[in-house]
């Protein structure tokens, strides 16, 4: 399986990801540049953490207007899975691929640690490999991570099972603990948390090793959903 | 408003103001130049003579630490310091201070301590793998410093959370001889290919000068000889001798650094961060230590304000700076590849063979100057040490009187240098790169090296940063 890991001016855990799938689960992977304007060739396409743009105006908001976004989005829509983590969440939700936004935690700080989530829903291409509430260690390191939607954007993502990943407890203040989603096709997810930062026990957890996994799988033998 | 003349420097004794002392004056103005040195000349001499870049105090006390051993790749006198670690790779580091502008304005003088010993890393073409910070405050009863800890912690993570490269550890404690004048101390470290070591050298006649990042203001003039001077209540005038950070532009600088220096070695002689006293201090040393000569043109310096004069753009301060010497064949290949970083590099000036300091603004000749005279000529002073009146005093063995060793236990954890500070440590990204194995725990650090899979029999960098407060205190 061959992945896109699109790195922008500013982006920082490109590298992270690029190990977690070289090395995690020992798949192709490739840097590509935010000026590259085809996707054309990958499997998957992940968007990583950082700070792209240095975070001016608004997370992912400039990051949201760069050439490759719109291959993005062209592959999102053909069913490819995309992931964003982080700031790749921020960026998801600023083109418009997922609902509702980040905005700064209730603590107005930074908070980078290992935190306990629920999985909410295990019957996606992204977490097929987990079981229905599991709970895994994955480490958070942001300091607008706090989702926010609408009420009638809430009430649609419980419906349709969009909700990927819980808190097990309030962390930064996020509507109903949520920590990670996906669009109404799931095939696009984004997560606060750091999964590629959790591929080796001997760095704290190995708990976000089985979400790249899943995704190997489904390539691999196609997913029940 | 016109600049002094050098009849009135020497008159009205201007020079005194920027920390030369009158016999060092004499000295330029008498021996070296045989002539007064004017308005621009003499900043430069105050800034490269001043403690904080030419060590002039204290070179003679430093000579007495130890620095030979075959695992030395580099010591002092270059950017950072660089070992041997075996299998050709090498550990380069180094801690610096930020005392004066994290106590004038804390957040941006705490961001921009990180900044600068980051470009000290990756000016060597070592790729930045770690930060680590020792901080010391005053007692944390009063709004001041609580304000002043706030800060500090906010720039140091703010600026090394956004570049990527994560805090891994360090240390934050409290004693009363900081009140107000926090110590702010920077650490980074960076892994090194021992073959990809980059001297920060100008030579060879005719190679070019590359002004590479930010634009030059008005800021952070006169910096160094700032953090030189006694700290007094004059801070309120020095509020200009602070600088702003930009991470993101300073990642951008460390990548583009790190790949010209890793993958085209053959297109570049040096490399070398603007830190204290900016433009002068980075080109001058650059070329007295390849005996070179230099000549640059301040026109073509890129600037983020109008009417500066070569005064202003030689002395600034502004962050996120790097100087290259380039071999002439390769300018266009050396521009374009900082283009392709949204980085502005130009031209601004080249190396000669005469050792003269020539610098032209706006098609004049406004310094003239041998140029070893502003790195080696500087006077060395041996200082006598004075024992302080509480050692003659008290001599007395301190014997701890312990009533009940619960009541003891539970106040020393309850001492805020003691206490956890895991709150101020989550602010700081301490797992990017996911390299990290130990984090912030109080006093010792374990770093893994980038390998493919790692378990634990394989080579860990263990980091410790301290600074023994109560001992440099003397007060107990």
């Amino acid at each position: 399986m061959k992945f896109a890991v699109i790195v922008f001016p500013g982006s920082n855990c490109d590298m992270d990801l690029y190990y977690a799938i070289r090395d995690g689960i020992e798949q192709e992977a490739d840097l590509v540049s935010y000026k590259e304007e085809s996707l054309d060739g990958y499997d998957g396409i992940l968007i990583p953490g950082g700070f792209s743009y240095g975070d001016y105006l608004r997370s992912g908001a400039i990051a949201s207007h760069a050439p490759i976004i719109k291959e993005v989005i062209r592959l999102a829509n053909e069913g490819k899975p995309v992931l964003g983590i982080c700031n790749g969440f921020q960026i998801l939700t600023e083109i418009g691929l997922l609902p509702g936004t980040l905005t700064n935690n209730r603590q107005n700080r930074f908070i980078c640690k290992q935190v306990e989530l629920v999985v909410e829903n295990n019957k996606t291409i992204f977490t097929n490999k987990y079981n229905l509430n599991e709970k895994i260690m994955v480490p958070i390191a942001h300091g607008e991570g706090r989702y926010y939607c609408d009420e009638e954007t809430l009430w649609e993502l419980n419906e349709n099972n969009q909700v990927v990943f819980r808190y097990s407890q309030d962390v930064n203040g996020s509507v109903e603990e949520i920590a990670g989603i996906t669009n109404k096709q799931k095939n696009v997810l984004g997560m606060m948390p750091h999964p590629e930062r959790a591929i080796e026990s001997i760095l704290g957890s190995d708990d976000g090793l089985k979400l790249f996994k899943s995704m190997l799988e489904t390539q691999k033998n196609g997913v029940q959903i | 408003m016109s600049e002094p003349t050098p009849v009135q420097i020497k008159e009205e004794k201007i020079y005194q103001t920027w920390g030369l002392s009158d016999s060092e004056y004499e000295l330029i103005s008498e021996k070296i130049l045989g002539r007064l040195p004017n308005y621009t000349e003499t900043g430069l001499y105050s800034v490269m003579w001043s403690e904080h870049c030419s060590y002039k105090n204290s070179k003679k006390v430093l000579r007495k630490l130890p620095n030979d051993s075959s695992r030395v790749l580099a010591g002092p006198g270059e950017d950072a310091g660089i070992i041997d670690i075996g299998d050709n790779q090498a550990v380069v580091f180094k801690a610096e201070s930020h005392n004066h502008p994290s106590a004038v304005e804390p957040y941006q003088g705490a961001a921009t301590g990180v900044g600068g010993i980051i470009r000290d890393i990756f000016s060597m073409g070592a790729t930045p793998i770690a930060l680590l910070d020792s901080l010391k405050f005053g007692p944390i009863d009063n709004d001041q410093t609580k304000h002043l800890v706030k800060e500090v912690v906010a720039g140091i993570g703010g600026y090394g959370n956004c570049i990527g490269i994560p805090t891994i550890g360090g240390e934050i404690t409290f004693e009363k001889c900081y009140e107000k004048n926090p110590l702010v101390n920077a650490m980074c470290i960076g892994l090194l290919d021992n073959t990809q070591f980059k001297h920060g050298q100008a030579s060879g006649n005719n190679n070019l000068i590359v002004y590479v990042g930010s634009t030059t203001g008005r800021d952070g003039i006169h910096g160094a000889t700032f953090a030189s001077d006694e700290f007094s209540n004059k801070k309120k005038k020095q509020r200009s001798a602070v600088q702003v950070g930009n991470p993101f532009i300073e990642k951008l600088l460390m990548d583009a650094c790190v790949e010209i220096i890793q993958e085209h070695s053959d297109w570049i002689l040096g490399v070398q961060d603007m830190g204290a006293a900016g433009l002068v201090s980075s080109t001058a040393e650059m070329a007295s230590k390849a005996q070179s000569g230099l000549m640059l043109n301040l026109d073509n310096v890129p600037q983020r304000e109008s009417g500066m004069s070569a005064y202003e753009m030689m002395l600034s301060e502004s962050q996120e700076r790097m100087v290259l010497c380039i071999k002439p064949e390769f300018e266009d290949d050396v521009l374009d590849f900082f283009e392709a970083y949204n980085l502005d590099a130009v031209i601004i000036g080249k190396v000669t063979s005469d050792k003269q300091y020539k610098i032209y603004h706006q098609n004049k000749l406004v310094v003239d100057i041998p140029i070893d005279s502003l790195t080696e000529d500087v006077p060395e002073y041996d200082h006598q040490g004075v024992k302080p009146a509480r050692l003659e005093n008290n001599n007395d063995q301190f014997v701890p009187e312990i009533k009940s060793f619960k009541e003891s236990w539970m106040n020393i954890l309850r001492s805020p240098s003691i206490a956890s500070k895991s709150y101020l440590y989550e602010t700081y990204d301490s797992q990017v790169k996911s390299n990290t194995v130990v984090r912030l725990v109080v006093m010792l650090e374990l770093f893994a090296l980038e390998e493919q899979k790692r378990l634990l029999s394989q080579p860990t960098i263990v980091i410790l940063d301290m600074c023994m407060s109560i001992h440099i205190s003397g007060v107990r």
